[in-house]
């Protein structure tokens, strides 16, 4: 037998349409089994998950008000792999970010009350900016792969914000790892009466701006010609270095206010494990949505869903970690189908092909 | 002098781990397959020996289920990069993702798990009598002895023999080999799985070697930090090691001083940072487009390979 | 007649949308040079990837020494002793050449032996006078050097049939002359050898025997002695062509627009790539450069369009110094730059025609206005350049990766000529075109240089050179041999430049002044 790809030109909305949806369901099938491996009932527990996740108006807007800082991360991350960065360091850049906004929220009595939240979006939003921004410097300046490098930045940041939580800024009345809380003026209101907080409409002007400045602004035009083809844009006189800076600027600072949204929105302080693995479901929801910001906040909810949702499984005795496998397994069924998008499976037996050959030979 | 015995063998102790990781890893880049799933495989290395060791009492079944497991994770990431072809960045993300999920839901019944006796540090008669070298370099664990022939072995293997030829070659122009009758896809698939095999030894050694246990992502990253140095070592093995032991001994070495100076006041937060800082500083030294004679790695890295491309 | 080593029937390749191969036939018998003729498209490569197993073909059969072959891959066809050198070498650059070559060989054993192995390529270099020193590394040889090892390669793998594709496309004149006598040393040992080219010189001088490719058919195959070059162009082409030489002026211009002096650059690799590089560029000529690929044709057209930063000497456009211009202001100050790699530099591969076709206008009004893209003006531009050159395309909203190579070239050329620039830098322009497409980019490249633009056209192929330039420069290791004033084209040119190319600076020279005497 015999397995290969032809190209083909087009393909059928609808298959195009059904395509990630057959590999979500694959993904949904094959982690089935891991639940049956150790001796559950995998109907059971993707019950409980997608009734945990969104089962009620209360559980869904728990899903959405979570998916916020992710909202955030992964518009950041859709940018930067949009121009072919690989920033991986969405988690440090979001740290980074809500330790800004706590230094704002806790240490800076001098700031007026009714500034204080604009003064946190800023500051977060620069943290995340410098942060990213620094991160990249050798790439733009020497070329140096940024995978590993932002990778590497995230652990550092991490350290630092726990340097932080175990001393200067540690609440001495606890005996957690925790900041003292913010006071209330420092706090996100909410939207009407869930606990949704009000960031997600800084993330959907956020993913209008976004596509505004993809679609119409030279800029976003410089972008997307330098992430298809570096030559290209050079041969266009298009500056590499600034526009790398330029997209991490934005890339980090969104994702900076990831941090400011989940800590003046949902948390109320700085915590450890404050980002808990974020930042890098924020890579593979960008990844989902093929970096399209609007599909990127749909991608987000569903995301956070089943995380939230798989809290529930422990009920029938299945791990939580069922979460992160799910998502895993889409990414990867879903990047495994891309290709029948793009090509047509031919599978032909050995058998038939040799009575071919032989048939023609005897013509 | 008993100090520096102890620290240069406290580093190649935390050297083991990174070595093993990078050394699949050059495998697998010199095939052509860039992995950056390394954490992933690693913990899945990692839970696979543990509960193995745990549930039969043997560490030598623990090392076989551990390459096993290393193997499969290579067959679906070989599936999904030679023949899917797949973005092998965004690949190697979702292994990271599916191996820290997939190890923390079988590995949860086992974290209060404790007691296993894991491999022990074992002097070889004679070798460990010779002065300095031999406590140094002979009373290490059976992992890292296995290291002391898994290193000239490969180095062996990639430069003085035909099939190692060929695994250079394959990383550099696929095509050359396809056109003149080479099974491109096959070797690919083999060596990305034989390569993973060894990374997923490099996480066993944390739950069968250095601290018998399991935790959730007990890797803690050192699975990246192989991956630069895979980039540091230029894809050769000899480098791999120095660059490991460098990173073993800056580990070491900020754990030491501390403990030698306690009121020097360097927060621990900031040695635990010196590796990936290290990391950083080495990827741009070594990188850097500054440097006159830069070794860029297999030019096929990262692109997979279609025959009819036109 | 012998019995055939080779039988091709009725071979059809299908790719989406392209019939590349419809039922070609093809024959080949033992010790014959054959040469497999036709234009760019017509299905050589198509054909030759069919045999090698490469592609797999929809229809067809093939039969090899008499009998039927089922190549299904590569390795098939090795097996076999089939062996061919691909037009871009199948050479592992960082390795050496023994290396490249014992990497397929199976005369060595698992463990490597350098000596062994740099004797064995030494006796059999020096038998087939195949000059060349197993210990190099791949990327220090020269092109020809580089398919010098190819054809080793082959040989020690045995290969009975060998095939090389375009094998002259990266030579002179005279390493041509020198590869044939090699082939038919070979030839004459019992081997078969099939090359594949669009040359008609090369096919009258080298063949035995022509097989002709017309639009994915093969057309007709005959012995070279009964044939004519006439008769052949007519297959080729399917139609009687009279080689209509574009009308031109002949009044000189003498406004100078682009003046490079002592030019110095470096080339990819941090090695010299122009040595002192000097010329001047009249408007409304065309300038052509020839010379053999790889000796600084890159560097230069870069250095021009201000890709490339020179190491040394100046560079005037209009009077006014402009040496190490960014890229950005040679466009601004009017120079055009269609490039070698059209996909990959002039283009973006997955971005749809209209952002293509601002590429180079994307920041000045009125595309650009306050930093907002007017998309309209830059449909109706894209509108206008279909409309203008005909280009077919599938929409101008899908990515430029669907369309043809004549169709991308008509899209860059477009798009680089819109707003009359003063330069233009054409590299390679046709290469890889259909008859069609070449002659809509000639004319286009005729038009500008009415218009007054000062061209700077770079080629392989002498024939396209002496058939557009008014003057050819001839560029050898970074440096021009001479310039050629080209008014008749004799055969007599050809050897000048061939000369020229290969580094002949004094004779070139004492030629340079006699013409010019002549012409005085």
């Amino acid at each position: 037998m015999k397995i290969r790809f032809e190209k083909r030109e087009k393909l059928h909305p609808v298959w195009k349409l059904l395509n990630p949806v057959i590999c979500i369901v694959l993904a949904l099938l094959a982690c089935s089994f891991l639940v049956i491996a150790i001796g559950k009932d995998p109907v059971a527990a993707y019950g409980k998950l997608f009734s945990g996740g969104f089962g009620s108006a209360k559980k869904l807007s728990e899903s959405i008000l979570q998916a916020i800082p992710l909202m955030f991360c992964a518009l950041g991350v859709s940018i930067s792999f949009k121009m072919s960065i690989n920033n991986i360091g969405a988690e440090g850049q979001y740290v980074m970010g809500a330790m800004a906004a706590t230094g704002v929220a806790l240490f800076c009595p001098w700031i007026p009350h009714a500034l204080v939240i604009p003064a946190m979006i800023i500051a977060g939003f620069a943290a995340g900016a410098l942060w990213a921004m620094l991160a990249v410097i050798p790439k733009a300046f020497w070329n140096v792969n940024e995978t590993i490098i932002t990778l590497m930045f995230n652990y550092v940041a991490l350290l630092f914000v726990d340097f932080l939580l175990f001393g200067a800024w540690r609440d001495t009345s606890l005996n957690l790892n925790y900041s003292p809380a913010y006071p209330e003026y420092a706090m996100l209101p909410k939207v009407f009466g869930t606990r949704i907080n009000s960031a997600i409409y800084i993330a959907i002007i956020a993913a209008v701006c976004i596509y505004l400045f993809f679609d119409k602004t030279t800029r976003g035009y410089q972008i997307r010609v330098i992430g298809s083809s570096v030559r290209a844009a050079s041969y266009a006189g298009m500056n590499i270095r600034t526009n790398i800076l330029i997209v991490m600027l934005f890339s980090g600072g969104l994702a900076g206010l990831a941090g400011v949204a989940q800590a003046s929105g949902a948390v109320g302080r700085l915590q450890q494990n404050f980002a808990n693995g974020t930042g890098y479901t924020a890579i593979i929801v960008a990844y989902l949505s093929k970096f399209n910001p609007f599909t990127v906040l749909i991608v987000s909810i569903l995301f956070s869903g089943l995380s939230y949702g798989s809290v529930a499984t422990q009920l029938v005795g299945v791990p939580d970690q069922v979460g992160v496998v799910i998502q895993g397994a889409i990414l990867i069924f879903v990047l495994g189908g891309e290709i029948f998008s793009r090509n047509r499976l031919i599978i032909t037996r050995r058998e038939k092909e040799t009575a071919l050959a032989k048939k023609g030979a005897t013509k | 002098m008993d100090w520096i015995v102890s620290v240069v063998a406290a580093t190649i102790g935390y050297a083991a781990p990174v070595l093993y990781a990078s050394l699949g890893e050059i495998i697998s880049e010199r095939a052509g397959v860039l992995n950056l799933g390394l954490e992933g495989v690693m913990l899945i290395g990692a839970v696979t020996g543990y509960i193995t060791a745990v549930e039969s009492g043997s560490l030598a079944l623990a090392i076989l289920a551990t390459m096993l497991a290393g193997m499969l994770t290579g067959l679906v990431y070989a599936v999904l990069t030679v023949t899917l072809q797949t973005n092998q960045v965004v690949s190697g993300l979702a292994l990271v993702t599916v191996g820290t999920g997939l190890s923390g839901f079988f590995g949860k019944p086992y974290t209060a798990v404790t007691g296993l006796e894991g491999f022990k540090n074992l002097a070889i008669p004679g070798l460990s009598q010779i002065p300095v070298l031999g406590p140094m370099l002979f009373k290490q664990n059976v992992m890292v002895y296995a290291l002391y022939i898994l290193v000239p072995l490969i180095y062996v293997f990639l430069y003085k023999t035909r099939p190692g030829l060929k695994l250079r070659a394959l990383g550099e122009n696929p095509g050359a080999l396809d056109a003149a009758g080479m099974n491109v896809f096959g070797m690919r698939y083999l060596y990305v799985i034989l390569g993973n095999a060894i990374v997923a030894l490099g996480g066993a050694y944390f739950t069968l070697a250095y601290i018998p246990g399991w935790q959730d992502s007990i890797t803690a990253g050192k699975g990246w930090i192989a991956a630069a140095l895979v980039i540091f070592s230029s894809w050769n093995p000899a480098m791999a090691t120095v660059g490991a032991l460098i990173f073993g001994g800056v580990e070491v070495l900020g754990l030491r001083l501390q403990v030698l100076f306690p009121n020097i006041g360097i927060p621990t937060y900031f040695i635990s940072m010196l590796p990936y800082v290290a990391t950083v500083l080495v990827l741009i030294l070594s990188t850097g487009s500054f440097r006159k004679h830069r070794k860029p790695g297999p030019a096929a890295l990262g692109a997979f390979y279609d025959r009819e491309a036109r | 007649m012998t019995q055939p080593i080779l039988e091709m029937r009725g071979i059809t390749k299908r790719f989406p949308g392209v019939v590349a191969n419809d039922h070609v036939d093809l024959t080949l018998y033992p010790g014959e040079i054959h040469a497999l003729l036709g234009e760019n498209g017509a299905g050589k490569s198509t054909l030759m990837n069919v045999l090698t197993g490469i592609y797999a073909p929809n229809e067809g059969h093939i039969r090899f020494k008499g009998q039927p072959v089922d190549l299904k891959s590569p390795k098939s066809a090795v097996d076999l002793g089939i062996g061919m050198v691909h037009q871009h070498f199948k050479l592992i650059e960082p390795l050496t050449v023994a290396e490249n070559v014992f990497l397929y060989s199976g005369r060595c054993k698992a463990m490597l032996n350098t000596r062994d192995m740099n004797q064995c390529i030494k006796e059999c270099s020096e038998n087939l006078n195949l000059k060349v020193d197993p210990n190099a590394k791949i990327w220090q040889l020269s092109v020809g050097e580089q398919q010098r090892v190819e054809i080793i390669k082959l040989l020690f793998c045995g290969a009975e049939l060998m095939i090389l594709d375009e094998p002259t496309a990266v030579l002179t004149p005279q390493e041509t002359v020198e590869l044939f006598k090699t082939l038919r040393k070979m030839a004459d040992q019992g081997k078969s050898v099939l090359f594949i080219t669009h040359k008609l010189y090369e096919v009258m001088t080298f063949a035995d025997r022509i097989t002709v490719l017309r639009n994915g058919r093969s057309v007709d195959h005959m012995l070279t002695k009964d044939t004519t070059r006439q008769k052949l162009t007519n297959l080729m082409v399917g139609r009687d062509v009279l080689k209509v030489v574009p009308e031109r002026d002949t009044a000189k211009s003498t406004r100078e627009v682009l003046r490079l002096e002592n030019i110095c650059a470096m080339c990819d690799k941090g090695v010299p790539a122009l040595n002192g590089l000097s010329l001047t560029i009249y408007g409304g000529e065309i300038l052509g450069i020839a010379g053999v690929a790889g000796n600084g044709q890159r560097e230069l057209s870069e250095v021009i369009a201000g890709l490339r930063r020179v190491t040394g000497g100046k560079m005037f456009l209009n009077g006014k110094e402009v040496t190490n211009l960014s890229s950005r202001d040679s466009i601004k100050k009017g120079i055009a730059f269609v490039p070698e790699d059209r996909m990959g530099m002039g283009l973006v591969a997955n971005l749809d025609m209209v952002d293509n076709a601002m590429l180079r206008d994307y920041d000045v009004p009125p595309i650009n206005r306050k930093g907002i893209l007017n998309k309209k003006e830059a449909i109706r531009r894209t509108e206008s350049f279909v409309k203008a050159h005909d280009i077919k395309n599938a929409g101008i909203k899908k990515p430029v990766r669907l369309m043809s190579g004549g169709n991308l070239q008509k899209l860059l050329i477009a798009r680089e000529i819109h707003g009359n620039p003063d330069v233009v830098v054409a590299a390679y322009p046709v290469h890889g075109l259909d008859i069609g497409a070449t002659e809509t980019i000639h004319k286009v490249l005729m038009e500008q240089r009415a218009r007054g633009a000062a061209i700077l056209l770079i080629s392989e192929d002498l024939e396209e050179l002496f058939e557009l330039s008014d003057r050819v420069a001839a560029l050898y290791e970074g440096e021009v041999m001479g310039i050629i004033p080209i008014e008749k084209v004799t055969e007599e040119m050809y050897t000048r430049v061939g000369s020229l190319m290969l580094g002949d600076r004094e004779e070139s020279a004492a030629k340079e002044q006699t013409g010019g005497m002549a012409e005085a």
